[in-house]
């Protein structure tokens, strides 16, 4: 059935006032088939909306696992430790935070293309080169966060622990212990950062349909295309995604508080 | 026992000024004064949390100022407890047992029981009322068995029922032999737990000495003021007897050294009656300007006709009876003993 003759059968109640209020409806109809469309492609299991779910989880794991594998132990060493140039890290990590990702996939592009220093690896178009891009953007939200976390951490803590006999590597895990929640919200918010992200993933990755296609260079090229439809299947996945993923913190949270 | 000599610390705001102290072994020794006068930095100090800009620490007779604060043997217990709350409460009394050489669990036992901790060992720290809290921190310090307990206000943050409780566990593992350092705000606590005091302000030690002889002979007026010495007058010395600012003559004791002094009486010492004393030493008749409640006593101002602002502490059923007012002329009167000078 063609969209206008959908939009004639429908039962909209503001048609009737006629002029903007018939506009109005067919914006409605139009939306309510694109979820009605879009969920049938998620319930049948559509393939390439699946491939695009499947390409985004094997993309911002990798680049989740580095950023934590790094970030935490330097977060921690920037908010534990008193160095010269502190400061000066501090607000260039802040700057970091807000770094927009079609200039992170600029200079990552640069580096990894032909051309630049590590075209010989072949990142370009492939998931690990579009997981160093997405690695720079969520590195600096952990690394503040912990940080964060760290510092805002009772001094008393640490000098109870000190008079236990605690020191080294026990001091350090215990601290960070401590401000696990917040060290895993941190981990929650790169996470919402590099899987809600589309220039690193389109200018690294290319949008290559089976490859590296993630769910938002899908959505964007589907809009694009008209394909309304399949946008809102792939954009209702993405929600589920962040809401297990909260629900899961929250889950742990309760268990650990319990 | 434990031995500071010289001790300063330099912080950016706040600085403790060359501080010497002696506790000796099995003491129950109390730092009082104001908030921000540095109590918790000075215990801080001893448990070598803090970084010295000068003097020595000693404890044992070993000097530990080079040493970090596990190599020290002191526990510090916090006026907030600082249990860890994804572990139970046995769990928390143990955690410092892993970095003994020979952890004594017979020991633990009877911390255990001492502290009557036993029905909550598999609880949550969050499921525990303040004094149970306190109880747990301090059975922690205690289970590493430190040759000093440092307590930072372990009494303040409970409820009066809490505190009592606390109290007598505190005597009791002092009376086990304990050496504790405890700083607290409050000289009532002090008067029922400490064998000496040691009152600071602004960085500054102003007096060391037995808790009673702090209390009943301050040493100046920022002690005096902390002790609740409220009736202070500037005054010149001849002899025993003391001329005020205003022209009252005050009589001492005995007889002290001449000269401006500041005089200080208790105001639990002065005694308000509507008829004169008998002794017309150190008798003052006045007006009443206001009764101010404080807790079981009556703190009753009152105005000399010679300008004198003095304070009484009267039990409220002294009070009651005696029909004491607002706006009524009194005597107000003291012993000669009473009357200390600065």
């Amino acid at each position: 059935m063609e969209r206008g003759d959908k939009a004639a059968a429908s039962t909209c109640l503001l048609r009737a006032r006629g002029g903007d209020a018939t506009k109005g409806c067919i914006f409605l109809d139009y939306l309510s088939e694109g979820f009605l469309q879009g969920f049938s492609l998620i319930f049948s299991g559509n393939e390439e909306v699946w491939s695009a779910v499947a390409v985004t989880l094997k993309l911002s794991g990798l680049s989740m696992l580095v950023t934590l594998l790094f970030g935490i132990p330097a977060g921690f060493a920037l908010g534990y430790f008193t160095f010269p140039g502190k400061s000066l890290l501090r607000l260039l990590v802040d700057t970091l935070l807000s770094i927009p990702t079609v200039v992170v996939g600029l200079f990552v592009y640069a580096f990894i293309s032909n051309r630049g220093p590590l075209g010989q690896f072949e990142l370009l178009f492939t998931i690990p080169g579009m997981a160093i891009g997405q690695t720079i953007l969520a590195l600096p939200i952990v690394l503040a966060l912990t940080a964060s976390a760290v510092e805002s951490a009772d001094s008393r803590l640490r000098f109870t622990l000190l008079t236990l006999g605690a020191r080294g590597r026990r001091l350090l895990f215990s601290t960070l212990w401590e401000g696990r929640h917040q060290i895993l919200l941190a981990a929650v918010t790169a996470y919402g950062r590099v899987t809600a992200e589309v220039g690193v993933s389109m200018m690294l990755g290319g949008n290559i349909k089976w490859h590296t296609r993630t769910v938002t260079t899908a959505i964007t090229l589907e809009t694009g295309k008209g394909e309304f439809s399949t946008g809102i299947a792939l954009g209702v996945l993405l929600l589920c995604l962040s809401f297990v993923l909260n629900w899961a913190v929250s889950f742990l949270r309760r268990r650990g508080a319990a | 026992m434990i031995e500071l000599e010289n001790l300063s610390v330099n912080l950016r705001t706040f600085r403790l000024e060359s501080l010497s102290l002696r506790i000796a072994p099995g003491e129950f020794f109390m730092i009082v004064g104001p908030s921000g006068a540095g109590k918790t930095i000075l215990l801080e100090s001893i448990a070598g949390l803090r970084s010295l800009a000068g003097g020595r620490v000693s404890i044992r007779g070993l000097d530990v100022t080079p040493l970090p604060p596990e190599r020290r043997n002191v526990a510090l217990v916090y006026q907030e407890y600082a249990l860890f709350p994804h572990m139970n409460v046995e769990r928390n009394i143990r955690w410092g047992l892993r970095f003994a050489a020979l952890p004594d669990d017979a020991h633990v036992h009877r911390l255990i029981d001492l502290l009557k901790l036993k029905p909550l060992l598999g609880r949550s720290p969050e499921t525990l009322s303040g004094g149970e809290q306190q109880r747990v921190a301090l059975a922690r310090a205690l289970a590493v068995k430190p040759s000093v307990l440092l307590l930072d206000e372990p009494l303040s943050a409970l409820d009066p029922s809490f505190r009592e409780d606390l109290r007598d566990y505190l005597a009791e593992i002092n009376r086990g032999g304990m050496t504790l350092v405890m700083v607290s705000h409050d000289f009532g606590e002090v008067l029922s737990l400490g064998n000496r005091v040691a009152v600071i302000s602004d960085g500054v030690l102003q007096q060391v000495g037995d808790v009673r002889s702090v209390f009943r002979a301050p040493a100046n007026r920022s002690v005096a003021e902390f002790v609740g010495m409220k009736n202070l007058f500037p005054a010149s010395i001849r002899g025993t007897d003391a001329v005020t600012e205003g022209g009252a003559t005050l009589l001492l004791g005995k007889a002290a050294a001449s000269g401006e002094r500041l005089l200080g009486i208790r105001p639990e010492d002065v005694v308000i009656g509507a008829e004169h004393p008998g002794d017309s030493r150190n008798a003052f008749q006045g007006k009443v300007v206001s009764i101010v409640p404080r807790g079981m006593a009556f703190e009753v101002i009152m105005r000399t006709d010679g300008g004198m602002r003095i304070t009484a502490r009267v039990l409220s059923s002294a009070l009651l009876s005696g029909g004491v007012a607002v706006g009524g002329e009194y005597w107000a009167s003291f012993s000669p003993d009473s009357v200390h000078v600065l």
